[in-house]
C-alpha cells in the first residue's frame, strides 16, 4: 500500500524522500512559494510555503512527507501570514511594478495577486540599493532582490559555477557577486547560464529585452500563479486545464 | 506689452494675494498678485512647481525602461511621453525615424492620434467647457452662451464617448488604457489584428461626426461674443512646433518651425536633434520653471507659444479635408496672418481633434497598419533625442547613456515650460485689464483660472473643472502679514477665513 498524507482533507500519495511540497505539486495542489524551485535543492528561507503539519508550522519545501501527516495549507490564518510576508518583501526592496519590465512575468507580483494583497500594509523602507549593469548582456537590479538564493543555487548546481552568494544578516542581507571587483562583468557568468533566467523577480534580467512581450502575452496575464507553477513542476491533470480564456484583463 | 508687471517698481505698501491650488501629483500652480492701497495690480506672477525630480530619478536606469517610466510624468498625456522617449531611444539602438519599419511608424502615429483625441476631448469637454460660462460677469453674455449650448444638448455625452474612443485606440495598441507598453527601442511590441482594426473602424465615423459638431459649437461660442473671445488674455507672440516637410500640420514627427506674430518665418524644418542650437532655457530667481526662448531673437523677445494654437497657426495646411476646411474658417475669422486670441486655443484644439479623428480613419484603412514587420536595429549610440507634438505642445526628451546602457543624463522640455512666459503674460494681461482697480471677488479670480486653463498646462489646476479647483487665496500686505484668506474646496464650497 502506498503511503499518503492529507492536505486540507485531500488524500495525497507520496514517495519516500519527497517533501510535502513535492508531494503536493505532483498531486496538483499548489502551495504558495518563492524560494522553492523543483530543479534545485530546497532552501527554506522565504517561509511562504509554511503549512501546519499535525498542528506544527513548518516549511513544506524542506519538510519530508511522512505517512499519515495531516497537513493544512489553504487556511485563512496561513494565507494571512503569507500575505504579510509578501507585503514585507514588497516594502523591504523597491518593487515598483508599473515601471518594471518583469511585471506580468514576476512571481512576487503574481503571488501578491494570488494572496489578494491589495496594499503594502507596512511602511516602505525606501532602501538604497545599487544596480550592476557592468555585464554586457545581463543586468542586476538589487532593488528587486528578495534573497531567495535561486540564482546562487542555479549557478552552483546547474551551471557548475559559483557566481552569486548572499552576504550579511537580517536587515543587512544582500546579494553579492563572487569576483574581486564585486562586479558581474568580472565573473564567468554568461547570458545562457541557468542562473540568468531563474530569478523570480526582476533582479536579474537579460539586457535590452524589456517590454518586448506585449501586455496580454505575459506569463500571468491570463493564468494565475498556481496554474503556471503546477504546470512547470510537471503536473499534468487528467482533465485538460481550463481552456485558456482570451478574455481581456487589461483594466486594473 | 504687460512686462512692466513682472516686477513691481516698489514693493513697499503693496498687498499680496496668493492663488494657490492644493498640490497634486502633476505639480501645482500659484498666482501671486501684489496690489497697492488702491487695489491696482503692481505685480502678477504665475509660479509653476514642476516635478523636476524626475530627471534625477531616471538617471541610473537602463534606457529601455524610459518609455514606460516617463509615462508617470503626466496623468493626461502619458502616451506622448511614452512616444517622445521611444523616439529618443530608437536613436540609442541606431534607428532614425526614417528607418523605423513602416508598420511600426504607422502604429505609433495611430496611437498618438488616439492620445491627442482623448486628451483634447478631456480638456475641452470635461475641464474647459464650463469656462465658456465663466469669466462672464454679465448675465446677458452668459445667456448668449447658454443659448448656443442648448443647440447641442448631447455635447457632454459626446465628449465622454470621444474620449473613450481615444482610450480604446490606446488600449488596443498598448494593452492598457493608461500606462501600458507598446513602443520599444526600434519599433513596437505588438501588431494590430484584423479584428482589432475592424473594432476600431466601427465607431470612427460617429467620432468624426461628433468632432465636426464640436468645431461648429466652439465657432459659435467664440463668435457669440467676439470682443471678449478675441481679447481675453490675448497676447501677441511667436509660435513654435513641428511641421511636415510639405508644411502640413504634424503631430508625430517633423522639423521645427517657428513664426513670429506677423506670420513671418523665424526658423523652418530644423532637425530637432539640433534644438540646442536654436532654443535656450532661461532661469529666473522667482520660479523653478525655466523660460525657453529662441536664441536668434534673444531672451527678451524670443519666447514663444506651443500647442494647438501654435500648430494650427504655423501650418500651411492640414492634410485631412474637413479639418482643413475648419482651419481656413478659423484663420479667415481673425483677418490676420496669425490668430493671437488665447481663448482660440480651444477652437484650434477642436480642429485638431477633428484632424485626429479623420487621420485615425485613414490609418485604419491603410493596409500597412496590419503589417507584421515591427522591429529594427542599428549601431548603438550614446545620445538620443525625441521630439513630439504632445496635446499641449512640443515635447522634448533628450538622453545620454553610458557603455553599460545606463542613463547618465536626461533633459526634458515639456510644453508647459515652453508656454511658461506666455501664460505669465496672459495672467498679467488679465490682471491688468480685468482686475486692476477693482475690489477682488471670486469671479474675478476665476478669470485668471480661465486664462491659464486655455493653455492646458501640466498642472493640477488644469485637471479640475472650473469651480471645482481647490484654491487658496491669501491677501498679504507689504510687510508680509496675512490680512485675509479665501479657501475654495474641491467641492466648490467657499470658506472665508478671516484672520484677525
Ligand atoms: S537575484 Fe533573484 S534569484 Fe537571486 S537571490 Fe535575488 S531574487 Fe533570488
Ligand atoms: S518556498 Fe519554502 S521557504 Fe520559500
Amino acid at each position: 500500500m502506498s503511503k499518503t498524507i492529507t492536505i486540507d482533507g485531500k488524500t495525497i500519495p507520496f514517495e519516500e524522500g519527497q517533501t510535502i511540497m513535492d508531494a503536493a505539486s505532483a498531486a496538483g495542489v499548489y502551495i504558495p512559494h518563492l524560494c522553492h524551485h523543483p530543479d534545485y535543492s530546497p532552501h527554506g528561507s522565504c517561509k511562504l510555503c509554511n503549512v501546519s503539519v499535525n498542528g506544527r508550522i513548518c516549511s513544506s519545501c524542506t519538510f519530508p512527507a511522512m505517512d499519515g501527516q495531516t497537513v493544512l495549507s489553504d487556511t485563512h490564518e496561513l494565507n494571512e501570514d503569507r500575505r504579510r510576508i509578501t507585503q514585507m518583501l514588497f516594502v523591504e526592496g523597491n518593487h515598483l511594478c508599473p515601471g518594471c519590465e518583469k511585471s506580468g512575468n514576476c512571481q512576487l507580483q503574481a503571488v501578491g495577486y494570488h494572496l489578494n494583497m491589495l496594499d503594502n500594509h507596512f511602511p516602505h523602507f525606501y532602501a538604497s540599493r545599487e544596480m550592476d549593469a557592468s555585464h554586457p548582456d545581463v543586468l542586476i537590479d538589487h532593488n528587486r532582490c528578495i534573497f531567495c538564493t535561486l540564482c546562487v543555487r542555479a549557478s552552483q548546481q546547474a551551471d557548475g559555477k559559483d557566481v552569486f552568494a548572499i552576504s550579511g544578516r537580517g536587515i543587512n542581507k544582500h546579494l553579492i557577486v563572487n569576483s574581486q571587483s564585486g562586479l558581474l562583468k568580472d565573473t564567468d557568468f554568461e547570458a545562457t547560464d541557468n542562473a540568468a533566467h531563474i530569478c523570480p523577480t526582476g533582479a536579474i534580467l537579460a539586457k535590452r529585452q524589456g517590454f518586448r512581450v506585449p501586455i496580454g502575452r505575459r506569463t500571468y496575464d491570463h493564468k494565475e500563479i498556481d496554474q503556471v507553477s503546477l504546470a512547470e513542476s510537471g503536473y499534468r491533470p487528467n482533465t485538460t486545464l481550463i481552456a485558456e480564456t482570451e478574455q481581456s484583463q487589461y483594466d486594473e | 506689452m504687460y512686462e512692466h508687471l513682472e516686477t513691481a517698481k516698489r514693493t513697499e505698501n503693496l498687498k499680496r494675494i496668493v492663488v494657490d491650488p492644493v498640490s497634486r501629483v502633476e505639480g501645482h500652480g500659484k498666482v501671486t498678485l501684489m496690489l497697492d492701497e488702491n487695489n491696482m495690480v503692481q505685480q502678477a506672477r504665475l509660479h509653476i512647481v514642476e516635478f523636476r525630480g524626475f530627471e534625477r530619478f531616471i538617471q541610473g536606469r537602463p534606457y529601455w525602461e524610459l518609455p514606460v517610466l516617463v509615462q508617470r510624468l503626466c496623468g493626461i498625456c502619458p502616451v506622448s511621453h511614452h512616444l517622445a522617449a521611444a523616439k529618443a531611444i530608437d536613436q540609442l539602438v541606431g534607428v532614425d525615424p526614417v528607418n523605423l519599419p513602416v508598420t511600426a511608424d504607422k502604429l505609433r502615429r495611430l496611437l498618438h492620434f488616439g492620445q491627442v483625441l482623448q486628451s483634447h476631448a478631456l480638456h475641452f469637454f470635461h475641464l474647459s467647457s464650463p469656462d465658456l460660462l465663466f469669466g462672464f460677469e454679465s448675465d446677458i453674455n452668459k445667456r448668449h452662451i447658454v443659448a448656443v449650448l442648448a443647440e447641442y444638448p448631447d455635447i457632454g455625452v459626446q465628449g465622454v464617448m470621444m474620449r473613450k474612443y481615444g482610450q480604446e485606440v490606446i488600449q488596443t495598441i498598448c494593452g492598457k488604457r493608461v500606462h501600458g507598453t507598446g513602443a520599444i527601442p526600434g519599433g513596437m511590441n505588438k501588431s494590430l489584428s484584423t479584428v482589432e482594426r475592424d473594432n476600431l473602424l466601427q465607431n470612427i465615423d460617429q467620432i468624426i461626426d461628433w468632432s465636426i459638431s464640436s468645431v461648429e459649437l466652439i465657432k459659435k461660442v467664440h463668435c457669440s461674443n467676439l470682443p471678449y473671445y478675441d481679447d481675453f488674455a490675448t497676447i501677441r507672440s511667436n509660435y513654435l512646433g513641428l511641421i511636415k516637410p510639405d508644411g502640413a500640420l504634424e503631430l508625430y514627427h517633423g522639423g521645427i518651425r517657428a513664426k513670429n506674430d506677423k506670420g513671418e518665418t523665424i526658423i523652418d524644418h530644423v532637425d530637432y536633434c539640433r534644438y540646442n542650437s536654436y532654443i535656450h532655457e532661461e532661469v529666473r530667481s522667482w520660479t523653478y520653471m525655466k523660460f525657453p526662448y529662441l536664441l536668434s531673437l534673444g531672451q527678451q523677445n524670443g519666447w514663444y507659444r506651443v500647442g494647438p494654437l501654435a500648430r494650427v497657426n504655423n501650418c500651411d495646411f492640414i492634410n485631412t479635408p474637413m479639418a482643413e476646411a475648419a482651419r481656413l474658417e478659423f484663420k479667415a475669422h481673425s483677418g490676420e496672418a496669425m490668430v493671437h486670441s488665447t481663448l482660440a486655443f480651444h477652437w484650434a484644439r477642436l480642429i485638431e481633434t477633428l484632424h485626429c479623428a479623420e487621420s485615425i480613419k485613414a490609418l485604419l484603412n491603410d493596409p500597412d497598419i496590419l503589417g507584421q514587420d515591427l522591429l529594427t536595429q542599428g549601431e548603438k549610440r550614446y545620445e538620443g533625442i525625441g521630439v513630439i507634438e504632445a496635446p499641449r505642445g512640443t515635447l522634448f526628451h533628450h538622453y545620454q547613456i553610458d557603455e553599460n546602457d545606463i542613463v547618465t543624463k536626461a533633459n526634458l522640455i515639456v510644453s508647459t515650460t515652453s508656454n511658461n512666459m506666455a501664460m505669465n503674460e496672459s495672467v498679467r494681461q488679465v490682471a491688468a485689464e480685468y482686475l486692476s482697480g477693482r475690489e477682488l471677488t471670486e469671479p474675478l479670480l476665476n478669470n485668471l483660472e480661465v486664462a491659464i486653463r486655455a493653455y492646458d498646462p501640466c498642472l493640477s489646476c488644469a485637471t479640475h473643472a472650473v469651480g471645482k479647483m481647490p484654491l487658496q487665496l491669501e491677501l498679504i500686505d507689504a510687510e508680509g502679514n496675512l490680512i485675509d484668506k479665501l479657501i475654495k474646496h474641491g467641492n466648490g464650497q467657499v470658506e472665508r477665513n478671516c484672520v484677525s
